[in-house]
């Protein structure tokens, strides 16, 4: 056990990767020389050549595409795309390519491969590079979709990821990479594709994953002081989803929310607020709270970004309302 | 003709077996398209998706220059390179119709047919969708130095499409083993070649991005031949290269198209620039084959692919539930058929 970063979390995973699995490479814009955008490659050139560490042009649709074919032919590819955002530009490789080619293929041809990217807000980085966009790849069968929100995750899910028979898209969070936790390489929190709940709560559950993990935790304790105790699930991996987790958890307190950092409208919080309902049913005392990214899109401006998302405060706020205690000043 | 060189006799006559083969094989594949054409007026193909590459045959001349192990890529038109390739016309044309017997179980059809065996990495219908993905074949192949070399085969479409030019820059930049094929048949769907590009040189176009760059006539399979050779040979050393093969597409885009885009004197010009009667006029007049045992080659390719159509029409549909297998590796539950998470819900 180790105290580190996410970033060398990610970094140590794909190292360690590499070294046992000689079919990894990496392709991506930076990922060689400069070692990665926020550093997350640095020094993996330096150790495995550039064979296998393939700074590529900016070329997103080839590089996902490349990967694709690298990944058809023996060769396990880890395409990095700089920005989640820039997934408009390889949704046809992603989507229509990696996505279904083991399907149309009647099962003889398989695409695993990686796709690294990170999302989110917090840098004022604006609408181009600050979003969250993971609904898209939960809504295209065929893709596999996993979202760190811890140290050890970090490792662990992008070292399973690494073994998938099938596409991975894997998400990091722009925010978290200077954050620092525990890593013990031995030990994961739970298994690929596994929810967990990280704090118990007899009141109400926060279903969440991602940078929200920690909003989320934040508003539990918040809530605690007042006397209500928040159940948080971290759901780790999107596709597979778990529902086993979240389901049991809200059977149990009657009360829920989903907090997600996308925008609200057709989004993560939107299906998984349906399943829960669907299959909650009986035991809800309250209706399902999305608690989630406002539906415009992420302004420049610190004040104005900050606003644009969920905070702990927002998230404290709904659990009060839940439970139906008197919120002193709502909408701030 | 007279030669100092005594290997030169047999040479030229493996020459000769080899032009012969090449025209079996544009004949097996007019005729294969023959009856992708008849299952579809039959009511047996699964739509009217499909897109003949009658006309195109000469693509022969390339996929004669690949060797077993080679891969590549097709586009919505890919028909003639697979069979080329190795495939075989019953289990096709059973993936044509949706059945179970079919290449892809009747899953992909004959938009997406593929064969890991044969190296088909897949046919694709988003235009150039496929050509990336011979870079990335490249760069398993360099890196593991396997010597293959993958092809992607496209149509003039897909010339203006943005990915082929990543691509290409990407395969010259990283001295891949890989080959661009462009299948010029003159039309993108109901547009001819001069209204979608100003510029139609396109070998130079490959040029400009660091390709060895070659154009040949469609129409004479032998030329194609002879350029693809010098085009293999560059990429199987890692120098990548970009063949045009020019053709004329004989009918419409796919099977409802009436082709009322074009006059029906061009159509006649165009199919006079016919790959298989050309190949087989060269073999008569050259004296490699005589007319009857022209006639006999043609009848056995077309009551071969006669059997295939009848294979083919009688074989199964595939069993429902095997709509959910493959969306994910075997390992890993299939997705939850919608009734039975409905039962799921309401008896909770």
């Amino acid at each position: 056990m180790t105290e580190t970063t996410y970033r060398e979390a990610l970094r140590a995973a794909l190292e360690d990767a590499m070294a046992t699995d000689p079919t990894i490479l990496l392709i991506g814009e930076e990922v060689g020389l400069y070692g990665g955008a926020y550093g997350v490659t640095k020094g993996l050139l330096d150790r495995f050549g550039p064979e296998r560490v393939i700074d590529a042009p900016i070329s997103e649709p080839a590089i996902v595409g490349a990967a694709v074919g690298a990944a058809m032919t023996g060769s396990r590819p880890v395409a990095e795309l700089m920005y989640v955002d820039f997934a408009g530009l390889v949704m046809d490789q992603l989507g229509n390519q990696a996505a279904k080619s083991r399907y149309m293929f009647g099962g003889q041809i398989a695409v695993p491969m990686v796709l690294r990217t990170q999302g989110g807000t917090g840098r004022s980085a604006a609408a181009q590079h600050s979003q969250s966009l993971e609904g898209w790849f939960l809504h295209t069968p065929g893709l596999r979709l996993a979202m760190p929100a811890t140290v050890n995750d970090a490792y662990h899910l992008l070292r399973a990821a690494l073994v998938q028979p099938d596409p991975v898209v894997f998400i990091e969070h722009k925010g978290l990479y200077t954050m620092k936790g525990p890593l013990d390489r031995d030990r994961p929190d739970a298994d690929w594709g596994r929810a967990l709940v990280r704090r118990p709560g007899r009141d109400l559950t926060i279903v969440t994953y991602s940078r929200m993990l920690h909003e989320s935790l934040a508003a539990a304790e918040a809530l605690a002081g007042q006397g209500i105790e928040a159940e948080v699930v971290d759901l780790r991996c999107l596709n597979p989803l778990d529902e086993a987790v979240p389901v049991a958890s809200v059977r149990r307190t009657g009360r829920a929310m989903v907090v997600s950092e996308g925008v609200m409208t057709g989004g993560v919080a939107a299906e998984l607020s349906a399943r829960l309902q669907e299959l909650c049913f009986d035991q809800l005392e309250e209706p399902i709270l999305r608690i989630a990214g406002e539906d415009i899109p992420i302004p420049v401006s610190p004040d104005l970004e900050r606003a644009a998302i969920p905070s702990a405060g927002l998230i404290a706020e709904a659990g009060l309302h839940l439970m139906r205690r008197e919120v002193a000043e709502w909408a701030r | 003709m007279t030669s100092p060189d005594p290997g030169a006799a047999p040479v030229a006559a493996a020459r000769n077996t080899a032009a012969l083969d090449r025209y079996r094989m544009m004949r097996r594949i007019r005729s294969f398209e023959e009856r992708v054409g008849e299952m579809f007026l039959r009511g047996e193909s699964a739509g009217s998706m499909l897109h003949l590459s009658i006309g195109e045959e000469g693509v022969v001349g390339v996929t004669d220059a690949m060797v077993e192990g080679d891969s590549f890529t097709t586009h919505h038109r890919g028909h003639g390179v697979f069979l080329a390739r190795g495939a075989d016309p019953a289990r096709m044309l059973a993936e044509i119709g949706g059945r179970e017997i079919g290449y892809c179980r009747g899953k992909g059809g004959s938009m997406h047919i593929a064969d890991r065996e044969l190296g088909h990495l897949g046919a694709n219908a988003i235009v150039g969708g496929g050509i990336p993905h011979v870079v990335g074949a490249g760069l398993s192949y360099r890196n593991h130095g396997t010597g293959q070399v993958s092809v992607a085969f496209f149509g003039d479409g897909a010339m203006q499409q943005g990915v082929l030019y990543e691509a290409m820059n990407m395969a010259a930049l990283w001295r891949l083993p890989v080959v661009f094929c462009c299948i010029n048949n003159q039309y993108g769907m109901g547009t001819r070649i001069d209204r979608a590009s100003a510029s139609v040189d396109f070998a130079a176009r490959a040029g400009a991005f660091g390709l060895a760059g070659a154009s040949a006539d469609g129409a004479d399979v032998e030329a194609v031949h002879a350029a693809a050779q010098d085009i293999f040979a560059g990429a199987r050393a890692g120098r990548p290269g970009f063949i045009e093969v020019s053709a004329y597409r004989f009918h419409g885009h796919a099977r409802m198209d009436k082709s009322p885009y074009r006059t029906a004197e061009e159509e006649a010009e165009g199919r006079r620039r016919d790959p298989v009667a050309n190949a087989r006029a060269r073999l008569e007049a050259e004296g490699l084959a005589d007319a009857d045992a022209l006639d006999r080659l043609d009848a056995e390719a077309a009551a071969e692919m006669d059997r295939a159509l009848d294979a083919a029409v009688q074989a199964t549909m595939p069993p429902l539930p095997s709509m959910f297998e493959d969306v994910y590796a075997p390992e890993t539950p299939t997705p939850e058929p919608l009734r039975r998470r409905l039962a799921r819900i309401l008896n909770a």
